[in-house]
């Protein structure tokens, strides 16, 4: 679905990206984890062109990205901060992201219903509380029925209650098929959610593979621990 | 084209409900509309007006212009996620920024030399001038506020650098101008002195409407020297063009570097 030959980055004279190479497999919830600084942002920006990578090669569905855009209209995409312009509504950002699609594709409005969000729509953003701003990504995030679910941190800032309406919704995109990349802190939810893994340290990838390789690589049975002992490993 | 549309639509959607720019129309509504009723004859009100053009509208168009780009950035970087082209979102905010405040401005003048009314052909010829030398002037430091606030990554820094831009153009050229006139004056200077006016917008529009004024006391050295050079007409043409080339200059390297951007 996606893959990423050999994708270097640097910020100034921080390497961020040190040759990546990686398959993003189709219907499946791809999970990137790595401590804080190890790139993940930064892989997740290029596959949808925010950054520019210094060398390597992107594709989305066999299109090699190269100044291209169209792509984008299979991806939905929720950032790590939430921030809008404080003028404008909830449903003004829609509307005007609808507008700016203009593909006349279904639209899934069942996070505004399963996040009660209904009233605060027509509110200005500025006025929305962190979380709920969070929730209104969401929802711009699964709007059009993207194949390509691009989801980063998707969960923090949020109660308990949202978060797992949200995961909810993960999962069910990702019975319909969905591709998903997913970033998080969180162990219990990676494990909760996703198929496969990318472990990430300073830049370059340490470890890929299904949460079954994992633990058995470390003899652990929650991925906490085992990431953890990943982690150990690559300090000693 | 259609995206560049929809983009100027919400901005200016955007643009207008935030306060600064009604606040900005207040502004030249109140001050033209004394200047009208106290400032005599309309061609002292044009040259009192002047003055506050030339010095008022490019420190709101480089400040407004990069708080607001700054302010944007989250919702640049949604909009990029979105199937649309980079150019196209940059058109765009420019003309949805530049486009509120050349109307905010030129409503605020317009509006009471309606009622008020300017009386002579040639009063309103200069009248139009300065409506003309104010829209160049938010074209053109709109455009220098989108190239600061896309080269620089750090927002202080990058309002630092609008401000100092500002100042250097509004008070310190001159001052320099002088100084290095007095310093060379055994020099001729007329043709670098021209040369160096054409490097300061700001000048170059004072200069433009001046020259359409024909007041010669007022013009400065520069401004003579100008005058003296290219004569008025040749001299108006000269200054027009070179605002326009001082609107696409920032303009075009500003969007070359936003292309090249990592948000």
């Amino acid at each position: 679905m996606i893959s990423i030959r050999g994708l270097h980055k640097r910020f100034k004279r921080l390497d961020v990206l040190k040759g990546i190479d990686l398959e993003i497999e189709a219907g499946k919830v791809n999970a990137i984890v790595g401590p804080n600084a190890s790139g993940k942002t930064t892989i997740i920006k290029s596959i949808l062109g925010l950054v520019k990578p210094n060398d390597g090669e992107i594709s989305v569905k066999s299109q090699k990205l190269n100044g291209v855009w169209d792509y984008k209209k299979d991806i939905g995409y929720m950032p790590q901060i939430a921030r809008f312009p404080e003028n404008l509504t909830a449903d003004e950002v829609i509307r005007l992201v609808r507008g700016l699609r203009d593909d006349g594709a279904k639209l899934d409005f069942e996070l505004v219903d399963s996040f009660k969000l209904k009233k605060e729509m027509g509110k200005p953003l500025r006025t929305l509380s962190g979380g709920t701003r969070q929730k209104v990504s969401a929802v711009i995030a699964f709007l059009f029925c993207p194949d390509i679910l691009i989801l980063d941190e998707p969960t923090a800032g949020l109660d308990p209650v949202s978060s797992s309406i949200l995961k909810d919704k993960i999962l069910k995109e990702k019975a319909s098929g969905k591709t998903v990349i997913l970033t998080s802190h969180i162990m219990s939810e990676i494990e909760e959610l996703s198929d496969s893994i990318v472990f990430l340290v300073e830049g370059k990838i340490y470890f890929k593979g299904s949460l079954d390789n994992i633990r058995e690589n470390t003899k652990e049975t929650k991925l906490e621990r085992a990431i953890a002992r990943m982690m150990q490993g690559v300090d000693s | 084209m259609k995206v560049t549309a929809k983009i100027i639509k919400y901005e200016l959607h955007d643009v207008f409900r935030s306060k600064w720019v009604i606040l900005y129309t207040l502004f030249f509504l109140a001050t033209s509309d004394i200047l009208f009723r106290f400032g005599g004859n309309s061609s002292s009100v044009v040259l009192s007006l002047m003055n506050i053009v030339l010095i008022f509208i490019p420190l709101v168009s480089i400040i407004f212009g990069t708080i607001y780009v700054y302010h944007s950035r989250e919702f640049l970087e949604l909009l990029l996620s979105q199937p649309l082209n980079r150019g196209n979102l940059y058109n765009g905010m420019y003309i949805g920024i530049a486009l509120p405040l050349s109307a905010g401005f030129a409503a605020g003048v317009i509006i009471p030399s309606m009622y008020h009314g300017v009386a002579a052909t040639t009063d309103q010829i200069m009248f139009l001038t300065l409506i003309l030398s104010g829209l160049f002037l938010t074209f053109i430091f709109t455009a220098l506020a989108f190239l600061i606030a896309t080269s620089c990554e750090d927002r202080v820094r990058g309002l630092g650098v609008s401000i100092l831009l500002w100042l250097f153009f509004a008070l310190l050229y001159d001052g320099i101008i002088l100084l290095g006139t007095f310093l060379f004056k055994a020099y001729p200077l007329e043709k670098p002195l021209i040369a160096i006016t054409l490097l300061n917008p700001i000048d170059l529009a004072r200069i433009l409407l001046l020259l359409k004024l024909d007041i010669s006391a007022l013009m400065g050295y520069t401004g003579a020297v100008f005058q003296k050079f290219f004569g008025s007409q040749v001299g108006i043409i000269v200054s027009t063009l070179t605002l326009i080339f001082w609107i696409l200059m920032p303009f075009l390297i500003g969007l070359k570097k936003f292309l090249k951007k990592d948000f």
